[in-house]
């Protein structure tokens, strides 16, 4: 049993980064506005009023579409999903249905096994409904308050087939599929709530189980590994897996049954009669798209001659892709393992996206390191006070600056030092001489150095450094 | 033909309110409207309508919202600028 | 300058649900002409209920595109008129503030859905009136009331504002006492609206000609057939052959689709109204629900005090036609059934400039007349194929049985509204 393949498939639903709202012209920057002040009679579903489609939320769905390899359908059209809800405007969510704007897609993902293609089910178009917020706490006191201001948003609904084989997966074909997006220019990865994930997962052979509501990247594999570990151990016990609709509980890292699958809404799907069908699978031809986060890997590679690991690493957000090729030409080695494994994890650890780290005051850290002005160690604690004063809201020191204040500017001793390690390890033979006894060999090290620092060195201090290193080691 | 049950599985999907009292009309008016309506079924095409028009689109502008006022003007019950409705959990 | 007039109808028959005793209004084409316009189109600042309960209070933030084009105009909008709750209903007895009655017969009905408007009109309460028409509801009151009504072609006049009972399916359209009139009203409210999808960029701004020397009209046997009063049918008779001593060719053709019409249309016309009339959950705008209640029961109880009996009844009967294991017995074949009338429509309309026959199977019922739901729905058979087909259809009075008018009803090819008006133009100079 324990062998008995997992089986994930995704329905993702991304806000698209439009002006304005999927049918009607109010602003979609609503996310620090009071409630329902970016709300119409459209997105209010006021009686009378009528749908108009934003073009501009076509081209991206077939921007998406053409950079997932899906075929766009010669005519597609909106339809009507009718259920009662009270953040839903009409009462209908306005779709699409059996007529999706894109189908048969796939998309490469770095996967268990190896590289692995994710076949594409569909991608269609729709529209965000509105907001609960859920208030009370007795039963009798509970009620529900609704804000309009999200009603309309214009969402893609990409469905993957059942390809994946692992929470990790998952992850990471998400991880893609984000920096995808992304790089295409339609969507805001950082806006609270503009990529929500539905999940069906199941072990092979028994019932499939639909996860609802993750709303966080994170999210997501913690919510399948915790489902996983919930159908196995069920199985194990030799119990049945129901066929059911269960919520992520984000706080709890947990998954509860919300409703039976025989309890599920009969939709009603009927074409939205107030819209006409589209026929735009000629313009793809035209859309030009943006190099694509695998052409940039490779590009990372021979141009900047970056391992294969951190072009991956480098490549995986657009943001992030722009910083490090801000901050190549200071040094692109230098600048990719200081980006990767540094700055990186300074900003997870502080919950931080790129866009902290001014890249003026990055590139500058590389010049100090790369002149050899500061150690390592100086540079990380350079790299922790220029993101905790950010965290604070100040405006963040320069480099040099910091440098200055502190005083971590490698002295002159520092540098010799490291000379006289860097020979010590280069010269094994007359180290060896040196131990055996040979007391020319510390006159032929002393040379070695002095011909490193170009002489800029008083070779007596170097004899006493030398030694006291080389019998340190003994 | 439609049963008492079938009608009152389908007033529940519309969440449209019908009294006990009120059934047996309805069932009674409903059938009699849907074996009027089976004529459609001897159809054997199922032909979609064909509509001429296409791409009918805006340009992605911009337009004045209502006043947060304006959009409340006509709800029963609000709350600090939302709608208030009955609990749904 | 903006100028005032006062409106304090004598209204015996019940035509409107809201008067504006000073309307005030400014220059235009119709300058200070009084027009009435049906509850189902949103006016900002006037509470629109498209005569149902579920609606009382509602005062829309805005108007609908026809209202806007109508002030721009001149126009006075004296009034709100009443209507079968959402448009549904023949006769403006499905109210929920009351019937309107026939101004020529006050135990009769005016027909519907717009009987409101048409009663206005036909009683001189005011020059104009918009209506609404989904399967019939502007020719049919206008028939029973003996007035001109127009359904223009689908997408010739905006809907936006119009509170939707069956959005495919439905105009907005003018109506008058006489055909010069109805035109220079339609003149204004046609036209190109960037808020609804389908319309089309056709105005209008047509002068009607009577002469109509060589124009060719088709009969459609079936419009004469089983369920049309004879005398009814004698009466349209006598139209047409004016129509041809004027110089029109009449010949007759036969349309098969038409035993499929009636049930496409009511399959089409309720599962779209079970969708838009999901809205009114009392949330946005109705009366606030009891939030001690959860969400299903306060919801269902809301719609059951909300809505009259007709409403629920198609709510439902569209939810049988959309639901799982109904929806390829019923939408989709009602879809099937709908190109059919229009490829007949485009057939015959290879040959014929225009369709004539009866608007009503009959001359307008005594109130209370039709109690039976299915009883009702078979009034409309002669109004709804042209709706299920987006042509132009206009009633114009053709004559009188005891008294009340009868309609004669021309159908004409798409955006062809000019042909139909001219005409019913025609007709209408010959007179009666």
């Amino acid at each position: 049993m324990e062998d008995r393949e997992t089986i994930i498939g995704l329905e993702i639903h991304c806000q698209l980064n439009t002006k304005s709202k999927m049918f009607c012209g109010c602003s979609t920057d609503f996310r620090d506005n009071e409630p329902n002040t970016h709300t119409c009679p459209v997105c209010l579903g006021l009686p009378g009023s009528m749908p108009m489609v934003n073009k501009r939320a076509i081209e991206f769905a077939l921007k998406v579409g053409k950079a997932l390899n899906c075929t766009i359908r010669e005519e597609s059209e909106f339809s009507r999903k009718n259920y009662f809800y009270p953040d839903l405007n009409k009462a209908y969510q306005i779709t699409q249905y059996d007529k999706p704007l894109a189908e048969w897609g796939k998309l490469l993902i770095d996967g268990d096994n190896g590289e692995k293609e994710v076949k594409i089910t569909r991608i269609h178009l729709e529209e965000d409904p509105g907001r609960s917020v859920h208030m009370g706490t007795t039963d009798r006191g509970k009620y529900t308050l609704v804000d309009y201001n999200r009603a309309g948003i214009p969402l893609i609904e990409i469905v993957t087939e059942p390809d994946l084989r692992s929470p990790k997966e998952a992850r990471k074909f998400l991880n893609k599929l984000r920096a995808t997006l992304e790089y295409l220019n339609v969507f805001d990865s950082e806006k609270e709530g503009s990529l929500r994930v539905d999940a069906n997962i199941s072990i092979k052979g028994s019932e499939r189980v639909e996860v609802k509501n993750i709303s966080s990247y994170k999210g997501v594999e913690k919510a399948l590994t915790f489902e996983v570990t919930r159908q196995r151990n069920l199985l194990r016990r030799g119990q049945p897996i129901a066929r059911e609709t269960r919520h992520f509980v984000e706080t709890r890292g947990i998954t509860t049954s919300s409703r039976s699958k025989e309890e599920e809404n009969d939709y009603r799907y009927f074409p939205e009669p107030d819209l006409l069908p589209l026929r735009v699978s000629s313009w793809v031809e035209s859309i030009e798209l943006p190099e694509l986060p695998d052409a940039r890997r490779e590009r990372f590679i021979r141009q900047y001659g970056v391992s294969a690991e951190h072009a991956k690493t480098l490549t995986g957000g657009l943001k992030l892709a722009e910083f490090y090729e801000s901050v190549a030409p200071a040094d692109p080695a230098l600048a990719a393992t200081w980006t990767a494994d540094y700055l990186l994890g300074e900003l997870n650890y502080r919950d931080f996206t790129i866009d902290a780290m001014p890249e003026d005051l990055f590139r500058e850290l590389i010049k100090l390191i790369k002149s050899n002005a500061i150690t390592d160690k100086s540079a990380v604690e350079i790299l922790r006070i220029i993101l905790d004063e950010v965290k604070e809201g100040k405006g963040p020191e320069h480099p040099q600056a910091i440098v200055d204040r502190l005083g971590l500017a490698k002295s002159s001793e520092d540098l010799v030092m490291k000379m006289v390690e860097e020979v010590v390890a280069e010269q094994p033979a007359a180290v060896a001489d040196y131990y055996a006894g040979k007391m020319q060999a510390l006159n032929f090290l002393v040379g070695q150095v002095m011909k490193k620092c170009r002489g800029r060195a008083d070779p007596g201090h170097l004899n006493t450094l030398l030694k006291e290193l080389l019998d340190k080691k003994v | 033909m439609v049963t008492a049950e079938d009608v009152r599985k389908v007033a529940k999907l519309a969440d449209v309110g019908i009294d006990d009292s009120e059934i047996a009309e309805f069932t009674r008016q409903c059938s009699g409207v849907l074996e009027y309506f089976e004529i459609l079924d001897t159809l054997d095409q199922n032909q979609q309508l064909y509509r001429e028009r296409y791409n009918i689109l805006r340009e992605d502008e911009v337009t004045p919202s209502l006043s947060q006022e304006e959009s409340l003007q006509n709800a029963g019950q609000t709350e600090k600028g939302f709608f208030k409705a009955p609990r749904v959990m | 300058m903006a100028k005032i007039l006062s409106f304090t109808p004598d209204d015996s028959v019940h035509a409107f649900l809201t008067t504006i005793p000073e309307v005030t209004y400014g220059e235009g084409p119709l300058s200070g002409v009084t027009v009435a316009v049906k509850d189902n189109i949103s006016t900002k600042g006037i509470e629109t209920t498209c005569a149902s309960k579920i609606l009382k209070g509602y005062i829309p933030p805005y108007d609908a595109h026809v209202v806007a084009l109508l002030k721009d105009a001149g126009a006075a909008i004296v009034g709100k008129t009443n209507m079968d709750e959402f448009g549904m209903g023949t006769t403006t007895e499905n109210s929920a503030f009351g019937p309107t009655l026939n101004p020529l017969d006050k135990n009769r009905v005016p027909g519907g859905s717009s009987g409101g408007s048409a009663a206005a009109v036909a009683s001189g309460l005011c020059d104009v009136a918009i209506g609404s028409d989904t399967g019939g509801s502007i020719r049919c009151p206008a028939a029973f009331c003996g007035i001109v009504g127009l359904k223009p072609t689908y997408g010739r006049v905006s809907r936006y504002g119009l509170i939707a009972y069956a959005n495919s399916l439905e105009q907005i359209g003018p109506m008058a006492r006489d055909v010069k009139t109805l035109s220079r009203l339609y003149s204004v409210i046609a036209g190109h609206d960037p808020r609804d999808a389908t319309t089309v960029n056709k105005p209008y701004s047509h002068e009607p000609s009577a002469n109509i020397e060589g124009l060719k009209i088709g009969i459609v046997e079936e419009f004469f057939g089983e369920g049309v009063n004879p005398r009814v049918a004698e009466v349209v008779k006598e139209a047409l052959a004016t129509l041809e001593s004027l110089g029109a060719v009449v010949k007759s053709y036969t349309m098969p689709s038409m035993k499929y019409a009636l049930s496409a249309y009511y399959v089409t016309c309720t599962s779209e109204a079970s969708s838009n009339l999901a809205r009114f959950d009392g949330v946005r705008y109705g009366p606030g629900l009891d939030s001690a209640k959860s969400w299903h029961d306060a919801y269902s109880e809301q719609r059951k005090e909300g809505f009259g009996k007709e409403v629920r009844r198609r709510i439902i009967l569209g939810t049988f036609s959309l639901a799982a294991g109904y929806y390829g017995r019923y939408y989709q074949k009602a879809q099937t059934a709908r190109q059919m009338v229009r490829d007949d429509f485009e057939r015959i309309f290879r040959d014929v400039d225009v369709i004539a026959g009866p608007t009503m199977p009959d001359i307008a019922f005594r109130l209370g007349e039709k109690s039976d739901p299915l009883q009702m729905y078979l009034a409309d058979i002669l109004t709804v194929p042209a709706n299920l087909a987006g042509v132009p259809a206009i009633s114009v009075p053709c004559g009188k049985i005891d008294s009340m008018p009868v309609g004669l009803q021309i159908i004409g090819k798409y955006f062809d509204d000019e042909k139909i008006i001219d005409t019913a133009f025609a007709f209408e100079q010959e007179g009666v």
